[in-house]
């Protein structure tokens, strides 16, 4: 029997209660929020509960939020029942003065790099990662390119020098 | 120990093991990524990437571009099989703003896709064989990869970086000469397959070099996040056309082959009878297509005139049409909010698109799950303890392509 969104909206509430919230159901997927405290418990609870087994982590990434008041980071978590062919994906929000996050790499060694890439990007300290450095980006960089508050490049900047390109 | 045995200067620490720089730009890796591997003579003991080399930031590029300007993005992701990248990209647009496509489309795009797929597999493996030592495959193959770039180039006017089709279907039908040279592609491509599996596949040399080499348990597989071919050849029978069907797949018969040990040899065979499965879908597509009589067989894309470009006659000479197309191009039509995930089997594995929507003119955040980055992870530990000399078709095998793997 193919588990359904209710279903696992049921099981989780039952074992979470207020902890798991703001469930939706988009484009046929079931998304909600939980704590960020909570996030390794949540994502334990999946993998291991019998009738879930949510033993796949598709996808990790962050997203961030300005307007969201401290909580303008996200970790979102794609997580995949192979069996059932169910796919979930569930948020966590950090502030950006306090981006702490516990790591899932221990749970899943897919976490790593994809965990390395978040914090590369949006700055997202993942507690507990073994190895969290920079991984796309170079080293040196002081700044985390995916936040907002790095606006793209100005596309009528006129203070170029073409002549580099050959275009001079 | 004689007169003749080079000793040490007293006080010096002996090093048994070598720091070999292996990349970034080494024939050997088909790419451009580092590993730094310390070597106990000839074997492996540890080994570290380092991607990024090509990184392109196009997660945040998107951020400002409409939905067609992200197309040629998604070109250079996996460019050994850009078309499936350009449509998984359409899907997810398709899905986000509800647009449902004619069955006729769908099985173009998947003629598109399962030729894209051929054409990745094969130099996959073509590459694996010239890693161990057989270059004449390599060269043999070549001319039918060329044969399929004819015919995208046919459909679309470009080869490698595709930017093939559009929101809703095609930018044009296919032409005869386009299905002219499909039906070559059929007929000749199985001979030229099966000798390069006659030449490769009960090798002695080439099984000698391949099996047992790279090999992964499916537990691990699965718990690195493998997908595609590479987690089939560990042993777990997951594949997106099958599990979520997307443009219409479930309308075709075809089997997911699987193997056992996860090692080289394993991905070898995965990959070889997924290309005669795309082969086999292919046919059944065809005749799908030459099923359609009167005016369904001229249908090349869905009825969007809101997102769907119009023909290029149309747009000099039509104002209506003009309008549209600069709407269209300059982003002045606002998407629907909402957050969807998309996935469609890449060449190598579950490519997928996660995109979220503020309602405005570009994705408020676009994600892409590229499959390469999540498996290559797991190099040091399929390569810990080999010769180096398999670590290196240890790599060929997994198919990493630097382009998907640093975005």
């Amino acid at each position: 029997m193919a588990i359904t969104n209710e279903y696992i909206q049921q099981k989780l509430t039952e074992k979470f209660g207020d902890a798991v919230y703001n469930f939706e159901e988009n484009y046929g997927m079931l998304s909600f929020e939980t704590l960020k405290e909570n996030n390794l418990k949540v994502m334990q609870y999946l993998h291991d509960e019998p009738t879930l087994s949510f033993t796949f982590l598709t996808d990790l990434c962050g997203v961030n939020y300005p307007d969201n008041k401290d909580r303008e980071l996200a970790v979102v978590y794609h997580m995949h029942n192979l069996q059932e062919n169910v796919r979930i994906r569930f948020k966590v929000f950090a502030s950006i003065a306090n981006p702490d996050i516990f790591t899932a790499s221990k749970l899943f060694a897919a976490a790593d790099w994809m965990e390395r890439e978040t914090y590369d990007f949006f700055g997202v300290n993942f507690v507990g990662h073994p190895n969290l450095k920079r991984i796309l980006n170079v080293d040196e960089m002081d700044y985390f390119p995916l936040r907002k508050e790095y606006p793209l490049e100005d596309q009528t900047r006129i203070d170029k020098d073409d002549e580099m390109f050959g275009r001079g | 120990m004689n007169e003749h045995h080079i000793t040490l200067p007293e006080g010096s620490i002996e090093k048994h093991t070598t720091t070999l720089n292996l990349g970034p730009t080494h024939p050997a890796t088909h790419g451009v990524f580092q590993n730094i591997m310390e070597l106990d003579g000839e074997r492996v003991v540890s080994s570290e990437q380092t991607v990024g080399y090509i990184h392109r930031a196009f997660e945040k590029i998107a951020e400002r571009r409409p939905l067609y300007q992200i197309t040629p993005l998604t070109d250079r992701l996996n460019y050994c099989s850009s078309p499936i990248n350009n449509m998984g990209w359409h899907l997810t647009c398709e899905k986000l703003l509800g647009v449902k496509t004619p069955k006729r489309v769908d099985y173009l795009r998947v003629i598109i896709m399962e030729l894209s797929r051929i054409a990745d597999h094969l130099i996959c493996n073509s590459i694996v064989g010239v890693d161990s030592g057989a270059f004449t495959g390599f060269l043999y193959v070549m001319q039918y990869r060329e044969l399929i770039y004819e015919i995208f180039e046919e459909v679309c006017g470009s080869r490698l970086t595709t930017n093939i089709g559009r929101i809703g279907g095609f930018e044009r039908n296919f032409s005869n000469t386009a299905f002219t040279k499909l039906e070559k592609f059929l007929k000749e491509y199985p001979v030229a397959l099966g000798e390069l599996e006659s030449l490769l596949k009960r090798n002695r040399i080439f099984m000698e070099r391949t099996i047992g080499g790279g090999p992964i348990s499916a537990e691990r597989a699965l718990n690195y996040g493998f997908t595609g071919p590479n987690l089939r050849a560990a042993g777990v029978d997951y594949d997106v056309r099958v599990h979520s069907p997307y443009s219409s797949y479930e309308d075709f018969e075809f089997t997911i082959p699987v193997g056992t040990t996860g090692d080289n040899y394993d991905r070898f065979l995965v990959r070889q009878e997924e290309m005669w499965q795309s082969m086999h879908i292919i046919r059944q597509a065809y005749q799908k297509i030459q099923a359609f009589k009167g005016e369904e067989a001229e249908v090349y894309h869905a009825n969007v005139p809101e997102y769907y470009l119009p023909k290029k006659e149309d747009v000099y000479t039509k104002m209506e049409a003009l309008i549209w197309h600069f709407k269209i191009i300059m982003g002045e039509v606002d998407m629907p909010k909402g957050e969807v995930y998309h996935s469609v089997e890449g060449g190598n594995g579950e490519l997928g698109f996660y995109l979220i929507s503020d309602g405005g003119r570009s994705p408020f955040r676009l994600h892409f799950r590229r499959p390469c980055f999540i498996y290559y992870q797991a190099y040091p530990e399929m390569v810990k303890g080999s010769m180096l000399s398999d670590a290196i078709l240890t790599m060929s095998s997994l198919n990493l392509i630097a382009g998907e793997m640093d975005a």
